[in-house]
Protein backbone atom coordinates (compact mmCIF):
# COMPACT_ATOMS: atom_id res chain seq x y z
CA UNK A 1 0.00 0.00 0.00
CA UNK A 2 1.19 3.85 -1.02
CA UNK A 3 1.28 4.54 3.12
CA UNK A 4 4.12 2.47 4.03
CA UNK A 5 5.48 2.11 0.47
CA UNK A 6 9.00 4.39 1.49
CA UNK A 7 9.82 2.59 4.86
CA UNK A 8 9.39 -0.81 3.11
CA UNK A 9 11.58 -0.05 0.21
CA UNK A 10 13.64 1.06 2.98
CA UNK A 11 13.47 -2.00 5.07
CA UNK A 12 14.31 -3.83 1.39
CA UNK A 13 17.47 -2.07 0.68
CA UNK A 14 18.21 -2.41 4.54
CA UNK A 15 18.01 -6.57 4.11
CA UNK A 16 19.63 -6.91 0.91
CA UNK A 17 22.66 -4.93 2.54
CA UNK A 18 22.80 -7.10 5.21
CA UNK A 19 22.34 -10.60 3.16
CA UNK A 20 25.47 -9.14 1.31
CA UNK A 21 27.54 -8.32 4.61
CA UNK A 22 26.82 -11.28 5.59
CA UNK A 23 28.28 -12.87 3.03
CA UNK A 24 31.60 -11.19 3.42
CA UNK A 25 32.24 -10.08 7.09
CA UNK A 26 34.03 -12.25 9.55
CA UNK A 27 32.28 -15.11 11.21
CA UNK A 28 32.52 -13.23 14.54
CA UNK A 29 30.64 -9.90 13.10
CA UNK A 30 27.72 -11.81 11.57
CA UNK A 31 27.39 -13.70 14.97
CA UNK A 32 27.18 -10.48 16.82
CA UNK A 33 24.43 -9.28 13.95
CA UNK A 34 22.61 -12.24 14.15
CA UNK A 35 21.99 -12.16 17.89
CA UNK A 36 21.29 -8.08 17.86
CA UNK A 37 18.45 -8.93 15.26
CA UNK A 38 17.28 -11.76 17.48
CA UNK A 39 17.07 -9.26 20.52
CA UNK A 40 15.64 -6.38 18.62
CA UNK A 41 12.77 -8.68 17.95
CA UNK A 42 12.49 -8.90 21.75
CA UNK A 43 13.04 -5.37 21.95
CA UNK A 44 10.24 -4.01 19.45
CA UNK A 45 7.77 -6.49 21.83
CA UNK A 46 8.64 -4.36 24.86
CA UNK A 47 8.12 -1.02 22.68
CA UNK A 48 5.06 -2.37 21.65
CA UNK A 49 4.15 -2.31 25.64
CA UNK A 50 6.20 1.13 26.19
CA UNK A 51 4.33 2.88 23.73
CA UNK A 52 0.63 1.41 25.76
CA UNK A 53 2.58 2.68 28.65
CA UNK A 54 3.80 -0.25 30.23
CA UNK A 55 7.20 -1.83 31.15
CA UNK A 56 7.80 -5.08 31.09
CA UNK A 57 10.68 -6.29 33.45
CA UNK A 58 10.02 -9.68 32.44
CA UNK A 59 10.65 -10.36 28.68
CA UNK A 60 13.84 -12.88 29.32
CA UNK A 61 10.49 -14.78 30.50
CA UNK A 62 9.26 -15.59 27.06
CA UNK A 63 13.10 -15.33 25.54
CA UNK A 64 14.16 -17.96 27.42
CA UNK A 65 10.65 -19.55 26.94
CA UNK A 66 11.27 -19.37 23.13
CA UNK A 67 15.01 -20.56 23.53
CA UNK A 68 14.10 -23.71 25.62
CA UNK A 69 11.64 -24.56 23.37
CA UNK A 70 13.66 -24.45 20.14
CA UNK A 71 16.35 -26.84 22.51
CA UNK A 72 13.68 -29.20 24.05
CA UNK A 73 12.10 -29.27 20.27
CA UNK A 74 15.83 -30.46 19.16
CA UNK A 75 17.37 -32.24 21.85
CA UNK A 76 14.01 -34.36 23.13
CA UNK A 77 11.87 -34.67 20.70
CA UNK A 78 14.37 -34.87 17.95
CA UNK A 79 12.18 -32.02 16.01
CA UNK A 80 15.47 -30.28 14.13
CA UNK A 81 13.68 -28.21 11.54
CA UNK A 82 14.98 -24.17 11.73
CA UNK A 83 11.22 -23.07 10.46
CA UNK A 84 9.27 -25.38 12.79
CA UNK A 85 11.28 -24.80 15.84
CA UNK A 86 10.75 -21.66 15.34
CA UNK A 87 6.83 -21.75 15.15
CA UNK A 88 7.04 -23.81 17.82
CA UNK A 89 9.03 -20.85 20.47
CA UNK A 90 6.38 -18.38 19.06
CA UNK A 91 3.24 -20.32 20.17
CA UNK A 92 4.39 -21.71 23.36
CA UNK A 93 5.50 -18.16 24.08
CA UNK A 94 2.26 -17.03 23.12
CA UNK A 95 0.43 -19.57 25.10
CA UNK A 96 1.87 -19.23 28.30
CA UNK A 97 1.54 -14.74 27.69
CA UNK A 98 -2.33 -15.55 26.89
CA UNK A 99 -2.38 -17.54 30.48
CA UNK A 100 -0.54 -14.82 32.38
CA UNK A 101 -1.94 -11.60 30.77
CA UNK A 102 -5.07 -12.58 31.47
CA UNK A 103 -3.54 -11.19 34.93
CA UNK A 104 -1.39 -8.96 34.03
CA UNK A 105 -3.66 -7.06 31.51
CA UNK A 106 -5.10 -5.44 34.99
CA UNK A 107 -1.74 -4.15 35.91
CA UNK A 108 -0.19 -0.65 35.31
CA UNK A 109 2.69 0.97 35.75
CA UNK A 110 4.99 -0.71 38.41
CA UNK A 111 3.14 -3.28 39.70
CA UNK A 112 2.49 -4.59 36.23
CA UNK A 113 6.75 -3.78 35.99
CA UNK A 114 7.55 -5.92 38.97
CA UNK A 115 4.86 -9.34 38.32
CA UNK A 116 6.52 -9.43 34.83
CA UNK A 117 9.68 -9.58 36.53
CA UNK A 118 8.05 -12.31 39.51
CA UNK A 119 6.98 -14.79 36.39
CA UNK A 120 10.32 -14.27 34.70
CA UNK A 121 12.38 -14.99 37.91
CA UNK A 122 9.57 -17.96 38.67
CA UNK A 123 10.46 -19.43 35.36
CA UNK A 124 14.34 -18.70 35.83
CA UNK A 125 14.02 -20.61 39.45
CA UNK A 126 12.34 -23.97 38.06
CA UNK A 127 14.94 -24.00 35.38
CA UNK A 128 17.70 -23.59 37.69
CA UNK A 129 15.88 -26.80 39.59
CA UNK A 130 15.56 -28.61 36.76
CA UNK A 131 18.51 -31.10 36.57
CA UNK A 132 17.20 -32.55 33.50
CA UNK A 133 17.60 -29.79 31.45
CA UNK A 134 21.09 -29.17 33.42
CA UNK A 135 20.11 -26.56 35.44
CA UNK A 136 22.33 -23.61 35.77
CA UNK A 137 24.52 -24.99 32.74
CA UNK A 138 21.48 -25.59 30.37
CA UNK A 139 22.42 -27.89 27.42
CA UNK A 140 23.43 -27.57 23.87
CA UNK A 141 21.39 -27.96 20.72
CA UNK A 142 23.44 -30.18 18.43
CA UNK A 143 21.32 -30.12 14.65
CA UNK A 144 19.25 -27.77 13.02
CA UNK A 145 17.76 -28.78 9.75
CA UNK A 146 15.91 -26.77 6.87
CA UNK A 147 13.86 -28.94 4.78
CA UNK A 148 15.54 -32.16 5.28
CA UNK A 149 18.68 -30.38 4.78
CA UNK A 150 21.48 -30.32 7.54
CA UNK A 151 23.99 -27.35 6.61
CA UNK A 152 27.28 -28.57 8.28
CA UNK A 153 28.82 -26.48 11.57
CA UNK A 154 30.81 -24.22 9.30
CA UNK A 155 27.68 -23.36 7.07
CA UNK A 156 25.05 -23.10 9.83
CA UNK A 157 26.05 -19.89 11.52
CA UNK A 158 25.35 -18.38 8.48
CA UNK A 159 22.27 -20.08 7.43
CA UNK A 160 20.96 -18.96 11.10
CA UNK A 161 21.97 -15.30 10.30
CA UNK A 162 20.19 -15.55 7.10
CA UNK A 163 16.99 -16.94 9.04
CA UNK A 164 17.38 -13.71 11.38
CA UNK A 165 17.28 -11.39 8.73
CA UNK A 166 14.54 -12.76 7.11
CA UNK A 167 12.42 -12.67 10.57
CA UNK A 168 13.95 -9.45 10.92
CA UNK A 169 12.47 -8.13 7.06
CA UNK A 170 9.04 -9.63 8.06
CA UNK A 171 8.46 -8.48 11.55
CA UNK A 172 9.74 -4.80 10.68
CA UNK A 173 7.30 -4.81 7.61
CA UNK A 174 4.41 -5.86 10.05
CA UNK A 175 5.22 -3.97 13.25
CA UNK A 176 5.71 -0.44 11.10
CA UNK A 177 2.47 -1.02 9.95
CA UNK A 178 0.91 -2.26 13.20
CA UNK A 179 2.27 0.82 14.96
CA UNK A 180 0.11 2.86 12.30
CA UNK A 181 -2.72 1.50 12.84
CA UNK A 182 -5.63 1.90 15.14
CA UNK A 183 -5.13 -1.15 17.01
CA UNK A 184 -1.27 0.78 17.08
CA UNK A 185 -3.09 4.39 18.41
CA UNK A 186 -5.19 3.04 20.21
CA UNK A 187 -1.82 1.82 22.76
CA UNK A 188 -1.16 5.43 22.90
CA UNK A 189 -4.38 6.40 23.81
CA UNK A 190 -4.30 4.66 26.42
CA UNK A 191 -1.04 5.35 27.24
CA UNK A 192 -2.88 9.23 27.75
CA UNK A 193 -6.08 8.67 28.95
CA UNK A 194 -7.71 5.48 29.69
CA UNK A 195 -10.85 6.83 30.48
CA UNK A 196 -11.24 8.03 27.44
CA UNK A 197 -10.58 5.02 25.58
CA UNK A 198 -13.16 3.08 27.33
CA UNK A 199 -16.03 5.97 26.29
CA UNK A 200 -14.44 5.39 23.30
CA UNK A 201 -16.48 1.51 23.30
CA UNK A 202 -12.93 0.07 23.38
CA UNK A 203 -11.65 -2.35 26.92
CA UNK A 204 -7.84 -1.32 27.11
CA UNK A 205 -7.72 -4.15 29.10
CA UNK A 206 -8.61 -6.07 26.28
CA UNK A 207 -5.90 -4.02 24.06
CA UNK A 208 -3.09 -4.24 26.74
CA UNK A 209 -3.77 -7.87 26.92
CA UNK A 210 -3.37 -8.60 23.06
CA UNK A 211 0.13 -6.71 23.01
CA UNK A 212 1.17 -8.43 25.73
CA UNK A 213 0.30 -11.66 23.96
CA UNK A 214 2.40 -9.91 20.50
CA UNK A 215 5.57 -9.15 22.53
CA UNK A 216 5.45 -12.51 24.25
CA UNK A 217 5.51 -14.14 20.73
CA UNK A 218 7.91 -11.55 19.48
CA UNK A 219 9.72 -12.40 22.70
CA UNK A 220 9.80 -16.39 22.08
CA UNK A 221 11.02 -15.67 17.93
CA UNK A 222 13.61 -13.61 19.20
CA UNK A 223 15.16 -16.78 22.22
CA UNK A 224 14.44 -19.19 19.74
CA UNK A 225 16.82 -17.61 17.17
CA UNK A 226 19.61 -17.04 19.86
CA UNK A 227 19.24 -20.10 20.69
CA UNK A 228 20.09 -21.36 16.90
CA UNK A 229 22.33 -19.18 16.22
CA UNK A 230 23.88 -19.64 20.04
CA UNK A 231 23.76 -23.81 19.59
CA UNK A 232 22.92 -23.21 24.06
CA UNK A 233 20.22 -22.40 26.34
CA UNK A 234 20.54 -22.05 29.87
CA UNK A 235 18.69 -20.23 32.76
CA UNK A 236 20.61 -16.74 32.40
CA UNK A 237 18.00 -16.14 29.91
CA UNK A 238 15.33 -15.46 31.84
CA UNK A 239 17.32 -13.93 34.66
CA UNK A 240 16.37 -10.14 35.59
CA UNK A 241 19.46 -9.00 34.20
CA UNK A 242 18.50 -10.36 30.60
CA UNK A 243 15.23 -8.27 30.98
CA UNK A 244 16.95 -5.24 31.86
CA UNK A 245 19.34 -5.69 28.99
CA UNK A 246 15.90 -5.41 26.93
CA UNK A 247 14.76 -2.33 29.04
CA UNK A 248 18.37 -0.95 28.25
CA UNK A 249 17.99 -1.03 24.22
CA UNK A 250 14.52 0.05 23.79
CA UNK A 251 15.67 2.74 25.98
CA UNK A 252 18.10 3.29 23.53
CA UNK A 253 15.92 3.52 20.57
CA UNK A 254 13.01 5.05 21.83
CA UNK A 255 9.51 4.40 20.78
CA UNK A 256 9.34 5.98 17.65
CA UNK A 257 10.66 4.03 14.94
CA UNK A 258 10.90 0.10 14.28
CA UNK A 259 14.04 0.92 12.55
CA UNK A 260 15.72 2.50 15.77
CA UNK A 261 14.71 -0.63 17.29
CA UNK A 262 17.21 -2.65 15.14
CA UNK A 263 20.05 0.05 15.04
CA UNK A 264 20.13 0.48 19.13
CA UNK A 265 20.20 -3.63 19.80
CA UNK A 266 23.38 -3.74 17.61
CA UNK A 267 24.80 -0.49 18.97
CA UNK A 268 24.32 -2.74 22.30
CA UNK A 269 25.88 -5.54 21.12
CA UNK A 270 29.00 -3.22 19.56
CA UNK A 271 29.24 -1.23 23.24
CA UNK A 272 29.41 -3.83 24.93
CA UNK A 273 31.87 -6.45 23.27
CA UNK A 274 34.18 -2.85 23.12
CA UNK A 275 33.23 -2.21 26.66
CA UNK A 276 34.17 -5.88 27.84
CA UNK A 277 37.40 -5.46 25.97
CA UNK A 278 38.69 -2.63 27.20
CA UNK A 279 37.20 -2.83 31.00
CA UNK A 280 36.61 -6.60 31.82
CA UNK A 281 35.89 -5.72 35.11
CA UNK A 282 33.53 -2.63 35.11
CA UNK A 283 32.40 -3.11 31.18
CA UNK A 284 29.01 -2.21 33.30
CA UNK A 285 30.05 1.23 33.97
CA UNK A 286 30.39 2.10 30.19
CA UNK A 287 26.66 0.68 29.36
CA UNK A 288 25.62 2.88 32.31
CA UNK A 289 27.63 6.10 31.30
CA UNK A 290 26.18 5.66 27.43
CA UNK A 291 22.54 5.39 28.86
CA UNK A 292 23.06 8.39 31.00
CA UNK A 293 24.21 10.33 27.79
CA UNK A 294 20.96 8.95 25.60
CA UNK A 295 18.65 10.10 28.65
CA UNK A 296 20.25 13.35 28.83
CA UNK A 297 20.53 14.17 25.21
CA UNK A 298 18.31 12.06 23.59
CA UNK A 299 15.31 11.67 25.74
CA UNK A 300 13.33 9.89 23.26
CA UNK A 301 15.73 8.04 21.86
CA UNK A 302 17.94 7.34 19.10
CA UNK A 303 15.45 8.23 16.13
CA UNK A 304 15.33 11.70 17.46
CA UNK A 305 18.29 11.89 15.05
CA UNK A 306 16.49 12.00 12.44
CA UNK A 307 13.03 13.65 13.45
CA UNK A 308 15.15 16.38 15.08
CA UNK A 309 16.87 16.99 11.63
CA UNK A 310 14.13 16.35 9.89
CA UNK A 311 12.61 19.46 11.64
CA UNK A 312 15.30 21.50 11.90
CA UNK A 313 15.50 21.32 7.60
CA UNK A 314 11.48 22.86 7.84
CA UNK A 315 10.49 19.68 6.24
CA UNK A 316 7.13 18.31 7.32
CA UNK B 1 -42.13 12.00 21.30
CA UNK B 2 -40.83 8.46 22.80
CA UNK B 3 -38.93 8.47 25.73
CA UNK B 4 -35.11 6.73 25.02
CA UNK B 5 -33.78 7.42 28.84
CA UNK B 6 -35.76 6.44 31.41
CA UNK B 7 -34.15 5.92 35.22
CA UNK B 8 -36.54 4.64 38.54
CA UNK B 9 -35.56 5.53 41.59
CA UNK B 10 -31.36 6.08 41.14
CA UNK B 11 -29.74 6.26 44.08
CA UNK B 12 -26.23 6.60 44.95
CA UNK B 13 -24.16 7.21 48.68
CA UNK B 14 -20.75 7.80 49.55
CA UNK B 15 -20.56 6.34 53.00
CA UNK B 16 -22.56 8.94 54.11
CA UNK B 17 -22.77 11.41 51.61
CA UNK B 18 -25.89 11.06 49.52
CA UNK B 19 -25.10 11.99 45.76
CA UNK B 20 -28.37 10.62 44.06
CA UNK B 21 -32.19 10.29 46.61
CA UNK B 22 -34.58 8.67 44.25
CA UNK B 23 -33.86 9.89 40.78
CA UNK B 24 -36.88 9.62 38.51
CA UNK B 25 -36.26 10.82 35.03
CA UNK B 26 -37.17 10.65 31.54
CA UNK B 27 -35.04 12.30 28.46
CA UNK B 28 -37.57 12.14 24.67
CA UNK B 29 -35.33 11.91 21.34
CA UNK B 30 -34.08 15.00 20.45
CA UNK B 31 -34.82 17.02 23.40
CA UNK B 32 -32.32 19.26 25.11
CA UNK B 33 -32.47 19.28 28.84
CA UNK B 34 -30.53 21.79 30.78
CA UNK B 35 -29.26 20.37 34.40
CA UNK B 36 -28.71 23.05 37.17
CA UNK B 37 -27.25 22.78 40.75
CA UNK B 38 -24.91 23.97 43.50
CA UNK B 39 -21.83 22.14 43.75
CA UNK B 40 -21.80 18.82 45.47
CA UNK B 41 -25.25 18.89 44.49
CA UNK B 42 -25.33 14.89 42.15
CA UNK B 43 -24.81 16.34 38.63
CA UNK B 44 -21.90 14.33 37.40
CA UNK B 45 -22.92 11.53 39.77
CA UNK B 46 -25.96 11.20 37.76
CA UNK B 47 -24.26 11.15 34.21
CA UNK B 48 -21.73 8.76 35.55
CA UNK B 49 -24.26 6.19 36.44
CA UNK B 50 -26.13 6.63 33.18
CA UNK B 51 -22.78 6.21 31.59
CA UNK B 52 -21.90 3.22 33.54
CA UNK B 53 -18.94 4.74 35.01
CA UNK B 54 -20.10 4.34 38.54
CA UNK B 55 -23.22 1.43 40.09
CA UNK B 56 -25.78 2.89 41.64
CA UNK B 57 -26.66 1.62 45.06
CA UNK B 58 -30.26 1.44 44.16
CA UNK B 59 -32.70 1.79 41.21
CA UNK B 60 -32.79 1.40 37.26
CA UNK B 61 -31.88 2.77 34.36
CA UNK B 62 -33.50 1.95 30.79
CA UNK B 63 -32.09 3.03 27.27
CA UNK B 64 -34.87 2.30 24.67
CA UNK B 65 -36.66 -0.06 26.80
CA UNK B 66 -33.71 -2.31 27.57
CA UNK B 67 -32.35 -2.33 31.02
CA UNK B 68 -28.64 -1.28 30.89
CA UNK B 69 -27.99 -1.32 34.79
CA UNK B 70 -24.46 -2.63 35.27
CA UNK B 71 -23.25 -1.90 31.83
CA UNK B 72 -20.01 -0.96 31.16
CA UNK B 73 -19.10 2.40 30.05
CA UNK B 74 -17.35 0.95 26.54
CA UNK B 75 -21.08 -1.29 26.19
CA UNK B 76 -22.90 1.89 27.02
CA UNK B 77 -21.08 3.90 24.43
CA UNK B 78 -21.86 0.99 22.05
CA UNK B 79 -24.92 1.58 22.63
CA UNK B 80 -25.80 5.11 21.81
CA UNK B 81 -24.85 7.51 25.07
CA UNK B 82 -21.63 9.51 24.99
CA UNK B 83 -20.69 11.83 26.89
CA UNK B 84 -17.88 14.99 27.83
CA UNK B 85 -16.06 15.42 30.86
CA UNK B 86 -16.43 18.29 33.43
CA UNK B 87 -12.61 17.82 32.90
CA UNK B 88 -11.73 17.68 29.09
CA UNK B 89 -10.71 14.15 29.13
CA UNK B 90 -8.64 13.98 26.14
CA UNK B 91 -4.83 11.97 24.08
CA UNK B 92 -2.75 14.83 25.49
CA UNK B 93 0.39 14.14 23.83
CA UNK B 94 -1.51 13.27 20.54
CA UNK B 95 -2.84 16.53 18.15
CA UNK B 96 -6.21 17.54 18.09
CA UNK B 97 -6.66 15.56 14.23
CA UNK B 98 -5.42 12.27 16.28
CA UNK B 99 -7.38 12.35 19.04
CA UNK B 100 -10.57 13.03 16.42
CA UNK B 101 -9.64 10.01 14.18
CA UNK B 102 -8.67 7.59 16.91
CA UNK B 103 -12.03 8.90 18.42
CA UNK B 104 -13.76 7.62 14.97
CA UNK B 105 -12.51 5.10 14.43
CA UNK B 106 -12.18 3.73 18.07
CA UNK B 107 -16.27 4.24 17.91
CA UNK B 108 -17.07 2.62 14.56
CA UNK B 109 -14.90 -0.62 14.72
CA UNK B 110 -16.09 -3.89 15.90
CA UNK B 111 -13.12 -5.01 15.23
CA UNK B 112 -9.65 -2.45 15.34
CA UNK B 113 -7.34 -3.52 12.57
CA UNK B 114 -3.60 -4.08 13.07
CA UNK B 115 -2.17 -3.73 9.41
CA UNK B 116 -4.37 -1.17 8.02
CA UNK B 117 -2.96 2.60 9.07
CA UNK B 118 -5.09 4.35 11.35
CA UNK B 119 -4.96 7.52 8.99
CA UNK B 120 -6.38 6.74 5.59
CA UNK B 121 -7.33 9.57 3.53
CA UNK B 122 -10.80 9.08 4.40
CA UNK B 123 -10.82 8.81 8.02
CA UNK B 124 -8.58 12.55 7.78
CA UNK B 125 -11.32 14.18 5.71
CA UNK B 126 -13.68 13.04 8.28
CA UNK B 127 -12.09 14.34 11.19
CA UNK B 128 -10.88 17.45 9.79
CA UNK B 129 -15.05 17.78 8.99
CA UNK B 130 -15.42 17.15 12.05
CA UNK B 131 -13.04 19.90 13.69
CA UNK B 132 -14.88 22.40 11.58
CA UNK B 133 -18.06 21.61 12.20
CA UNK B 134 -16.84 22.45 16.19
CA UNK B 135 -14.78 25.49 14.50
CA UNK B 136 -11.39 24.30 15.59
CA UNK B 137 -10.25 23.36 11.88
CA UNK B 138 -7.09 25.57 12.59
CA UNK B 139 -5.92 23.61 15.34
CA UNK B 140 -5.94 20.27 13.62
CA UNK B 141 -2.25 19.95 13.91
CA UNK B 142 -1.70 21.80 16.98
CA UNK B 143 -0.85 19.36 20.11
CA UNK B 144 -3.51 19.13 23.01
CA UNK B 145 -0.81 20.54 25.71
CA UNK B 146 -1.01 23.49 24.05
CA UNK B 147 -4.78 24.03 22.96
CA UNK B 148 -6.63 26.61 25.20
CA UNK B 149 -9.50 25.77 26.89
CA UNK B 150 -12.50 26.15 24.85
CA UNK B 151 -10.65 24.43 22.35
CA UNK B 152 -10.14 21.20 24.67
CA UNK B 153 -13.49 21.63 25.43
CA UNK B 154 -14.97 21.42 21.74
CA UNK B 155 -12.42 19.10 21.34
CA UNK B 156 -13.92 16.72 24.05
CA UNK B 157 -17.38 17.23 22.72
CA UNK B 158 -16.22 16.56 19.62
CA UNK B 159 -14.97 13.26 20.09
CA UNK B 160 -18.51 12.28 22.45
CA UNK B 161 -19.99 13.01 19.28
CA UNK B 162 -17.78 10.74 17.47
CA UNK B 163 -19.99 7.73 17.29
CA UNK B 164 -23.17 9.44 16.86
CA UNK B 165 -24.81 8.65 19.33
CA UNK B 166 -28.96 9.17 20.58
CA UNK B 167 -28.19 10.61 23.79
CA UNK B 168 -25.42 13.07 24.64
CA UNK B 169 -24.58 14.00 28.08
CA UNK B 170 -22.40 17.38 28.69
CA UNK B 171 -20.92 17.61 32.08
CA UNK B 172 -20.38 21.61 31.96
CA UNK B 173 -19.51 22.09 28.67
CA UNK B 174 -18.65 25.69 29.47
CA UNK B 175 -16.60 25.77 32.85
CA UNK B 176 -13.38 27.08 32.43
CA UNK B 177 -14.43 29.13 30.08
CA UNK B 178 -14.27 32.88 29.33
CA UNK B 179 -17.44 34.32 30.00
CA UNK B 180 -17.53 36.16 26.49
CA UNK B 181 -16.55 32.68 25.05
CA UNK B 182 -19.33 30.97 26.69
CA UNK B 183 -21.72 31.98 23.87
CA UNK B 184 -20.19 31.17 20.80
CA UNK B 185 -19.18 27.81 22.16
CA UNK B 186 -22.69 26.61 22.99
CA UNK B 187 -24.04 27.91 19.67
CA UNK B 188 -21.42 25.88 17.88
CA UNK B 189 -22.08 22.65 20.47
CA UNK B 190 -26.39 23.06 19.83
CA UNK B 191 -25.95 23.86 16.04
CA UNK B 192 -24.06 20.71 15.78
CA UNK B 193 -26.03 18.53 18.50
CA UNK B 194 -29.22 19.91 16.12
CA UNK B 195 -27.93 18.03 13.31
CA UNK B 196 -26.52 15.22 14.80
CA UNK B 197 -30.54 14.78 16.04
CA UNK B 198 -29.42 13.37 19.42
CA UNK B 199 -31.27 13.74 22.70
CA UNK B 200 -29.02 16.54 24.85
CA UNK B 201 -28.29 17.09 28.36
CA UNK B 202 -26.27 19.48 30.09
CA UNK B 203 -24.65 20.41 33.07
CA UNK B 204 -24.48 23.90 33.39
CA UNK B 205 -24.11 26.73 36.38
CA UNK B 206 -24.82 29.81 33.65
CA UNK B 207 -28.64 30.58 34.32
CA UNK B 208 -28.75 32.43 30.83
CA UNK B 209 -27.43 29.69 28.84
CA UNK B 210 -29.60 27.41 30.35
CA UNK B 211 -32.13 29.94 29.55
CA UNK B 212 -31.21 30.12 25.88
CA UNK B 213 -30.72 26.86 25.05
CA UNK B 214 -33.07 24.25 26.98
CA UNK B 215 -36.85 23.51 26.81
CA UNK B 216 -36.77 21.61 30.21
CA UNK B 217 -34.29 21.71 33.54
CA UNK B 218 -34.08 19.41 36.23
CA UNK B 219 -32.47 20.95 39.10
CA UNK B 220 -30.54 19.00 40.93
CA UNK B 221 -30.09 19.97 45.54
CA UNK B 222 -28.65 17.93 47.84
CA UNK B 223 -29.00 14.60 45.49
CA UNK B 224 -32.68 14.72 45.21
CA UNK B 225 -34.34 16.49 42.00
CA UNK B 226 -36.20 19.65 43.41
CA UNK B 227 -37.40 21.00 39.99
CA UNK B 228 -38.32 19.02 36.67
CA UNK B 229 -40.38 21.03 34.14
CA UNK B 230 -40.22 23.39 31.35
CA UNK B 231 -37.43 26.16 31.33
CA UNK B 232 -38.94 28.91 32.34
CA UNK B 233 -41.12 27.43 34.87
CA UNK B 234 -38.16 25.39 36.52
CA UNK B 235 -36.48 29.00 36.73
CA UNK B 236 -39.05 30.75 38.20
CA UNK B 237 -39.86 28.00 40.88
CA UNK B 238 -39.35 28.89 44.38
CA UNK B 239 -37.04 26.24 45.71
CA UNK B 240 -35.16 26.38 42.70
CA UNK B 241 -34.89 30.20 43.04
CA UNK B 242 -33.78 29.57 46.78
CA UNK B 243 -31.60 26.38 46.82
CA UNK B 244 -29.72 26.66 43.08
CA UNK B 245 -29.87 30.03 41.48
CA UNK B 246 -29.27 31.93 44.84
CA UNK B 247 -25.97 30.08 45.39
CA UNK B 248 -25.08 30.41 41.67
CA UNK B 249 -24.72 33.95 42.24
CA UNK B 250 -23.13 33.90 45.40
CA UNK B 251 -20.77 31.08 43.48
CA UNK B 252 -20.02 34.10 40.57
CA UNK B 253 -19.79 36.79 43.44
CA UNK B 254 -16.55 34.51 45.19
CA UNK B 255 -15.29 33.65 41.88
CA UNK B 256 -15.79 30.08 42.20
CA UNK B 257 -16.11 29.61 38.71
CA UNK B 258 -12.54 29.08 37.45
CA UNK B 259 -11.79 26.07 39.54
CA UNK B 260 -9.41 24.28 38.23
CA UNK B 261 -8.78 21.20 40.17
CA UNK B 262 -9.01 18.06 38.68
CA UNK B 263 -11.41 15.33 39.91
CA UNK B 264 -12.82 11.93 38.42
CA UNK B 265 -14.94 12.70 35.75
N1 LIG C 1 -16.07 9.02 43.96
C1 LIG C 1 -16.60 9.67 44.99
N2 LIG C 1 -16.33 9.30 46.27
C2 LIG C 1 -16.88 9.93 47.32
N3 LIG C 1 -17.73 10.96 47.21
C3 LIG C 1 -18.05 11.39 45.98
C4 LIG C 1 -17.49 10.78 44.81
N4 LIG C 1 -18.00 11.40 43.71
C5 LIG C 1 -18.81 12.37 44.19
N5 LIG C 1 -18.85 12.36 45.54
C6 LIG C 1 -19.65 13.24 46.39
O1 LIG C 1 -20.97 13.18 45.91
C7 LIG C 1 -21.57 14.47 45.93
C8 LIG C 1 -22.03 14.82 44.55
O2 LIG C 1 -20.90 15.02 43.71
P1 LIG C 1 -21.00 15.40 42.17
O3 LIG C 1 -19.62 15.35 41.63
O4 LIG C 1 -22.01 14.56 41.52
O5 LIG C 1 -21.49 16.90 42.24
P2 LIG C 1 -21.79 17.92 41.07
O6 LIG C 1 -23.22 18.27 41.16
O7 LIG C 1 -21.29 17.41 39.78
O8 LIG C 1 -20.93 19.17 41.53
P3 LIG C 1 -20.02 20.21 40.70
O9 LIG C 1 -20.92 21.31 40.28
O10 LIG C 1 -19.02 20.67 41.69
O11 LIG C 1 -19.41 19.47 39.57
C9 LIG C 1 -20.51 15.42 46.47
O12 LIG C 1 -20.75 15.59 47.86
C10 LIG C 1 -19.23 14.69 46.25
O13 LIG C 1 -18.28 15.06 47.22
MG1 LIG D 1 -19.85 17.91 38.46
Amino acid sequence: MEYFRRTNSFFAAAFVLLLAVGLMAPNWFSYLTTISLAKALVVIGLVILLRAGLVSFGQGLYYCLGGYSVGIAGHYLQWTDGFLVLLIAMVVSGIVAAILGLLLCRYREIFFAMLTMAFSMILYGILVKSVGLGSTDGFNIHSVSFFGWEPGTDKLGLIVYFLACLAALIVAVLMHRYFHSPVGFAGEAIRENEIRVEYLGVSPNRIIFSKYILAAVLAGAGGGLTALASGHVDPEMAYWTTSGEFVFVALLSGTAHVAAVFIAAFLFEIIRTYAFDLAPYNWQMILGATLLLIIFFLPKGLWSIFTIRRAGGGVK
Amino acid sequence: MSVILKTKNLSKSFGAVTAAANINVEIHEREIVGVIGANGAGKTTFINMVTGYLKPSAGEIDFRNRNILGLSPRHITKIGISRSFQVPQLFSELTALENIVIAHRLMKANRLEVQAPLKTQSAVDAARGSLAEFGIADYAEAQVTALPQGTRKLLDIAMAMAGSPDLLLLDEPTSGVAMEEKFPLMDTVMEAVKRSRAACLFVEHDMEIVARYTDRVLAFYDGHIIADAPTEEALSNKEVREYVIGTELHREKEGKEERTYVESP
